[in-house]
């Protein structure tokens, strides 16, 4: 009986840290390449409750959960393009903008889930999943990690991908610029907004996704206010990561674990209020702060507009 | 753009506040945010004019509805001068509402027990420093961050938000749970012992103490040496050291006040509206007052004047929820279009003087 509970315990506490810790990867890793350029996105909360939306209805009224995520994207892109339009274009003030847009995001998607769907919560149809030959066979590892829906796999593919752009190809080292010496890579001939314009627009299609993810496939339901500060844990997986894609998945997997614990416990038998529980990935995020704080290292230029000829 | 204007961005440095400049920073975005939201309104296929009216009727025009108004007032005041401290000193301290609901709750747990062994006069004065240490405590992990390790305050202060909105509610539940309920709620402060209210109304004094705050909180800013230093390490953190300020004991001390008047905020509102906190309450009117602070340009006297303005729209917009079915959310949205109308008004504004000079 101990046994087969630990064994529940775990398998439950693995799948659930995949599933929260999804959103977080995608957010972390969209909001790393916004970083890397220079611009700290605030409004990535907004992005992921837009894309959350936009991407919970597309698959409601359709039926393809893939439409969904492609709704999802856009939708995160077109908070986005907001974003990028006020900060990176007209050098607005990046923070109050930020706020602006979560501010507005939450209100609008819970405004329009009133007016489509009153009170009324429909449910997605449960996803089916691509087991992965032999690996899905592993005792709670397989169940856990190798038997899932397969856009779980093309996020975690994300990170060897965004590694390659860091560190290989000359997009990255425009992005790097952008953020850490933008006049450098202006008097190289590339445009700072266009290259800050792009990390922004991929950042909200990130985050959208991260957010259609957790509606669809995480929680198979839109409720307003969902993302409940996802977002925010993005930015500082982002901001610890240094640039590192490979450790905001580990980053993203440990949050998603502590996420994780309240059903975990439960079906482990042992028994503490959510509300408990809702503290330990904020409480994890605070210890990790004071811990490693010193050496969350931005980029020089985070949070600068850009403006041509001005020190 | 001259030099002066860089360094020290405050109403006493800039060029007299022209009436053009008026209408056009603070006017415009108020008009046009106002009639983005009334395009939102139609769409909801709500009259955008019979909404703006009723929530004018319910939160101005009425006795009743001004009353509420000028009650809810009180808290978004105090978190305005909470407000106004951090971010003339260039702190972002976004955490407010974890500070404001640890505040409220620490209160609600000892307003009444208190309320049986000491006189009225005692046990208020009590509570809200009781609420002002709490805030200031729960602000201090921040500071401490930002002063010794650099740590951005924008993710702190906000992990600590959140930190703080369940904390609260595992201290309702779990431990100053009233015994004598069904629903889980701290202990209720009887009427007589709460906030007295303004003569001939139903207004709370509490409005008298949010007043005073933002006034203070102005004229320390703007007119002492305290205020000064403050102002220099938020406009150059570097100038600052090399001015020979302590930049870290500052910052802490920013913090730690900016943390006590969000915590009085609370007491404010448990004291003088709710007399005891229930589970899961959390009225985030920290989020709503951040673009008020920013529009008000972190004045005073001119936050005041956001603040009444919103109260009316928070109030008449709670009772429109009710009546004409426009769910209160929209508030959120009128609020964030006015945040976005109000940095580009800026932008423009920054522009036009530009070419000027």
């Amino acid at each position: 009986m101990e046994q087969l509970l630990t064994v529940a315990f775990l398998t439950s506490l693995l799948a659930g840290a995949v599933t929260a810790g999804v959103p977080l990867l995608l957010a972390g890793l969209g909001e790393q390449v916004s970083e890397k350029a220079g611009v700290l996105n605030i409004g990535i909360e907004g992005m992921m409750l837009v894309g959350a939306y936009t991407g919970f209805v597309a698959a409601w009224s359709t039926g393809s959960f893939w439409l969904g995520f492609a709704a999802g994207a856009a939708g995160g892109m077109a908070v986005a393009l907001l974003m990028a339009l006020l900060c990176v274009r007209l050098g607005l003030n990046q923070i109050v903008v930020g706020i602006a847009l979560t501010l507005g995001a939450e209100g609008i998607t819970a405004l329009l889930h009133h007016v489509q769907f009153s009170r009324t919560y429909p449910r997605l149809p449960g996803v089916e999943t691509l087991p992965i030959p032999f690996l899905s066979e592993i005792p709670v590892l397989g169940r856990a990690l190798f038997d899932r829906h397969p856009f779980v796999y093309l996020a975690v593919l994300m990170v060897p991908l965004l590694v390659f752009v860091f560190r290989r190809t000359g997009l990255g080292l425009h992005l790097q610029a952008a953020g850490d010496k933008p006049a450098a890579l202006d008097a190289a001939g590339v445009s700072v907004v266009t290259t800050r314009t792009a990390a922004v627009l991929f950042t909200g299609a990130m985050a959208g996704m991260g957010g259609t993810y957790m509606a669809n496939i995480g929680a198979g339901l839109f409720i307003p206010f969902m993302t409940g500060g996802a977002g925010f844990i993005g930015i500082v997986l982002a901001m610890l990561a240094r640039g590192r894609p490979g450790w905001v998945l580990f980053g993203a997997l440990l949050f998603g674990a502590s996420m994780a614990l309240t059903t975990a416990l439960q079906v482990g038998g042992v028994n503490i209020p959510t509300d408990v529980i809702q503290m330990v990935p904020f409480a994890a995020v605070m210890a990790v702060l004071v811990i490693f704080g010193r050496r969350a290292k931005l980029p020089a230029a985070l949070g600068l507009p850009y403006v041509r000829g001005e020190r | 753009m001259s030099a002066t204007d860089q360094t020290l961005d405050t109403p006493r440095s800039r060029p007299p506040f022209g009436l053009t400049r008026l209408v056009l920073t603070t006017l415009a975005p108020i008009v046009a945010a106002l009639l983005l939201s009334a395009l939102v309104l139609a769409l909801l296929s709500v009259d955008p004019v019979a909404y703006y009216a009723y929530v004018l009727r319910r939160g101005l025009t009425s006795w009743l509805g001004l009353q509420a108004t000028l009650t809810r007032m009180a808290p978004l005041l105090c978190l305005a001068a909470s407000l106004i401290m951090a971010f003339r000193a260039g702190l972002w301290n976004l955490g407010i509402d974890g500070q404001f609901l640890l505040g409220a709750v620490l209160v609600g747990a000892t307003a009444q027990p208190l309320s049986t062994v000491l006189p009225q006069a005692a046990m208020l004065p009590l509570c809200i420093l009781v609420a002002a240490a709490a805030g200031a405590l729960w602000a201090l992990v921040p500071a401490l961050l930002k002063a010794y390790e650099g740590v951005n305050e924008i993710i702190t202060t906000l992990m600590m938000t959140f930190l703080g909105i369940s904390l609260a509610n595992v201290l309702v539940k779990l431990l100053f749970l009233d015994p004598a309920t069904t629903v889980p709620q701290t202990r209720t402060l009887p009427v007589a012992d709460r906030l007295p209210t303004l003569p001939e109304s139903t207004i709370s004094s509490g409005l008298l103490i949010g007043v005073v705050a933002v006034l203070a909180v102005h004229f320390v800013m703007t007119r002492t040496a305290f205020g000064m230093r403050l102002r220099i390490v938020g406009t150059n953190p570097r100038a600052a050291v090399h001015a020979g300020l302590s930049v870290p004991a500052l910052t802490i001390a920013v913090f730690c006040l900016s943390g006590a008047l969000a915590g009085i905020a609370g007491a404010v509102e448990v004291l003088g509206v709710q007399g005891n906190v229930r589970a899961d309450w959390n009225p985030a009117y920290g989020l709503a007052v951040i673009p008020l602070v920013f529009l008000a340009r972190f004045n005073g006297v001119a936050a005041i004047v956001f603040v009444f303005a919103f109260s009316i729209l928070s109030i008449g917009g709670e009772s429109a929820a009710r009546r004409l079915g426009v769910p209160h959310f929209f508030t959120l949205v009128v609020v964030s279009i006015l945040l976005i109308a109000l940095a580009l008004a800026e932008y423009v504004d920054h522009r036009r003087r530009q070419r000027t000079t």
